[in-house]
């Protein structure tokens, strides 16, 4: 029953063809016959971890093409990794469908939408069911293709467009530092096969500069996909697509495919120890750096997407700093419950017709279902004790606690604090306080979109259950997840927990004192450390420092190659073409003149002699025979002398 | 069937008397206009060489009658060339109410 899994991204491909080809004639069955088939994705899903459980890890494999020295493989890996990442996937992303439904009702383009869902959705179950570096690459960019098409899905805006592009551009720079990598690695081992590589590097087969390299090289793809510091400034541009591609792309699955990439390569990663630092100190900076831009925003969208940046880059501190577990059972519940606050975003935003937090407030009464799976997913994600996220983020606290990284631990509970803080900033501002003029028409959204906001809640409430520390360890995820594989592990300490919780309380009630009772002025940090403030308002600069840096001197660059092309290669080229059409104006003087000139020649003398030799036949019968007579007589004569002599 | 010769009748009178009734056939070819006074002439070509060939045919092997033979299919081949001929002729005539070999001078370019 191994070979199932191959169905498992075939089925939204073969939905993807479909809605392409049949989707315009008919209209939403498209998008129905997609969302089954997400629906039979999670069923398949759930079945490949009943038999990772039961068997193990399994995988298939075929061959795709082989020469003389290389073969090369296709092939599905079916572990506790990979199927703990299709569940999430598949879940999440019929969850959208669902609540696509909902939300792109009556687009023109309705059909398309559900037909690039359909793409991703394989493209990112294929890339988690890679089992070899070369299949992941395809599927990345796949998943990246997709990105762009549903970022840019509303192109007539010129934002959507230029975004599209943005997104796309800077995560191929991570793209191709990936692409090295992966040379690199087969260069040095022959193979494209995680197994293989593995192998090899928990065996010390690999020169150490060259797996450090490699990781790292491989870390570029993770830094652009996962949209980390310095290439993380895609991202909340990427929010002009519509909210549930934000939801599914861009806070759920394809931006966590970074972190999926570190953690599939954890064997690679922890055989160096500089590479794992790279990961460690590229993560917390993002964390801490993105949710420092989070508390000033005040785009709902953009606060969600510097949210998510943080949240990745606490993914992948957690990773880099050794804790595997905890990092990809903080992608997991992440997942769920950032996905349900995009998507309750994306209800607010249905409701009052604005993106802009100032714009909104008092919601609570109008669209209560909204109000409270957003509150659900906000505690979640601010580590509210007992709720999916707590668990995670404090199996990261703890294990940077535990193996005595202070530094990391301080940074991880100050982002901590500051995610609690700006999350509860955003429901004090949106849900509660006076009804604003946007507000005031506002009312809930269809069933379409409220019933996936109510599962994905359900979900942030109950997904850490699987992970709490408590759980028999025999059962828990982080057995499921490793499988085997040797990892450090720490002891449970409640010092980290409690003081975890104390950031989220801290910062969930700064938050109530500024926002909602307004009792501490909200302009104190506007008034005191304004230049700070700006700087944070305006991202840290970082548009405007790749603006200066990158793309200006890239337009120079690129005038200047366009003046070379023109001017140089051009000319050069239209110097040849000129050269030859003299060349061949001269051989066509020879050509007439000459060629055709004799042959013109052979033909007129023929004609003339033609001409005065027809005047010999006369058409005299006496002549003609005056002439044979003559010619016999010669002809005797000539016998004669002969014969004679 | 054997037969001689008179000892005195030598072969360059059969030569000439031949040469002369040449001539005159090619002279009457050459110089009549009339269609009819050519085909005549030619006949008498015709004679001269069958002349020459019973000739020579009789003083170089006088036991064999080749050249007789051959004579005679010469002129069974003759006249039904003159027939022909003779045909063409009246067929001319009555085209062209003309056997003058003058008038006729289409046979050119």
């Amino acid at each position: 029953m191994a070979g199932i899994i191959w169905f498992i991204p075939l089925l939204p491909f073969i939905g993807f063809v479909v809605a392409l080809l049949l989707g315009k004639r008919f209209g939403g069955l498209g998008s129905k016959l997609s969302t089954v088939i997400l629906g039979i994705c999670i069923l398949l899903s759930f079945y490949s971890v009943y038999l990772v459980k039961v068997n193990g890890a399994f995988s298939v494999e075929m061959s795709w093409y082989i020469t003389d020295n290389l073969e090369i493989s296709v092939g599905m890996l079916a572990d506790g990794l990979s199927t703990m990442m299709l569940v999430v996937v598949s879940v999440v992303s019929f969850l959208v469908h669902l609540y696509s439904m909902g939300y792109m009702h009556g687009d023109s383009r309705f059909w398309l939408y559900f037909a690039y869902l359909q793409l991703f959705s394989a493209s990112m179950l294929g890339l988690v069911l890679a089992n070899n570096y070369l299949q992941m690459y395809i599927f990345w960019e796949l998943v990246g293709l997709c990105s762009y098409l549903l970022i840019g899905f509303w192109y007539e805006k010129q934002s959507a467009s230029d975004a599209a592009k943005k997104a796309f551009l800077t995560t191929r720079i991570g793209d191709v530092g990936m692409m090295i990598g992966i040379l690199l690695l087969f260069l040095s081992t022959g193979s494209m096969a995680f197994s293989d590589i593995f192998t090899m590097a928990g065996n010390g087969d690999i020169q150490p500069a060259i797996l450090t390299a490699s990781a790292i090289l491989l870390f570029c793809g993770a830094i652009g996909k996962s949209a980390q510091f310095p290439l993380h400034v895609w991202l909340p541009d990427a929010m002009e697509g519509p909210t549930p591609v934000s939801a599914l792309i861009h806070a759920a699955t394809m931006v966590a495919a970074g972190v999926y990439l570190v953690g599939r390569s954890f064997p690679l990663f922890s055989s160096s120890q500089q590479a794992m630092m790279v990961v460690a100190v590229v993560g917390a900076f993002t964390a801490i750096f993105a949710a420092t831009i989070a508390v000033v925003q005040t785009d709902i969208k953009k606060i969600l997407a510097y949210s998510t940046i943080s949240q990745l880059g606490y993914m992948m501190f957690a990773l880099g700093i050794g804790a595997y577990v905890a990092g990809l059972f903080h992608l997991m519940t992440h997942a769920f419950f950032k996905a349900l606050l995009f998507l309750g975003s994306g209800s607010v935003i249905h409701a009052t017709g604005t993106q802009d937090i100032t714009e909104m407030g008092g919601l609570a009464k109008k669209m209560k279902i909204t109000t409270w799976t957003f509150v659900i997913g906000a505690l979640s994600l601010s580590g509210f004790p007992l709720l999916a996220g707590f668990w995670s983020k404090d199996e990261i606290l703890g294990f940077a606690y535990g193996s005595q990284r202070y530094v990391f631990f301080a940074i991880g509970a100050f982002t901590a604090f500051l995610t609690a803080f700006y999350m509860f900033r955003l429901i004090f501002v949106v849900f509660a306080g006076k009804q604003s003029h946007a507000s005031a028409h506002a009312h809930e959204s269809p069933k379409a979109m409220t019933i996936p906001l109510i599962i994905l809640a359900v979900l942030a409430i109950v997904a850490g259950y699987i992970g709490a520390p408590f759980i028999n360890k025999e059962a828990s995820f982080g057995e499921f997840i490793t499988g085997g594989m040797h990892i450090e592990e720490v002891e449970f300490n409640f010092i980290p927990m409690i003081i975890s919780v104390i950031v989220a309380l801290t910062g969930i009630l700064l938050a109530y004192l500024m926002y909602g009772k307004k009792v501490i002025r909200t302009d104190w940090f506007y008034r005191y450390v304004k230049p700070y403030y700006r700087v944070l308002v305006n991202k840290y600069y970082m548009d405007e420092f790749y603006s200066k840096s990158v793309i200006r001197p890239g337009i120079k660059l690129a005038n200047l190659v366009n003046w070379f092309d023109k001017r140089v290669i051009d000319g050069f080229i239209n110097l040849v073409g000129k050269v030859t059409v003299l060349i061949s104006k001269g051989v066509h003087i020879f050509d007439t003149g000459v060629i055709d000139g004799f042959v013109n020649w052979t033909a007129n003398e023929t004609y003339n002699s033609g001409k005065r030799l027809r005047l010999l036949q006369t058409g005299n019968i006496s002549g003609y025979a005056i002439v044979m007579f003559a010619v016999l007589a010669v002809y005797v004569i000539y016998l004669i002398i002969r014969a004679a002599f | 069937m054997q037969y001689q010769l008179a000892p005195d009748l030598k072969l360059i009178y059969f030569l000439a008397v031949s040469a002369v009734l040449f001539g005159i056939g090619i002279y009457g070819v050459l110089t009549r206009r009339h269609l009819v006074h050519i085909l005549l002439s030619i006949e008498l070509i015709l004679n001269a060489v069958l002349i020459n060939l019973i000739a020579f045919s009789s003083f170089s092997t006088p036991d064999k009658m080749t050249g007789q033979m051959f004579a005679v299919f010469v002129i069974v081949v003759a006249a039904c060339e003159v027939g022909v001929g003779l045909a063409i002729i009246l067929s001319i005539y009555r085209r062209r109410k003309s056997v003058d070999i003058n008038n006729m001078n289409i046979l050119k370019w």
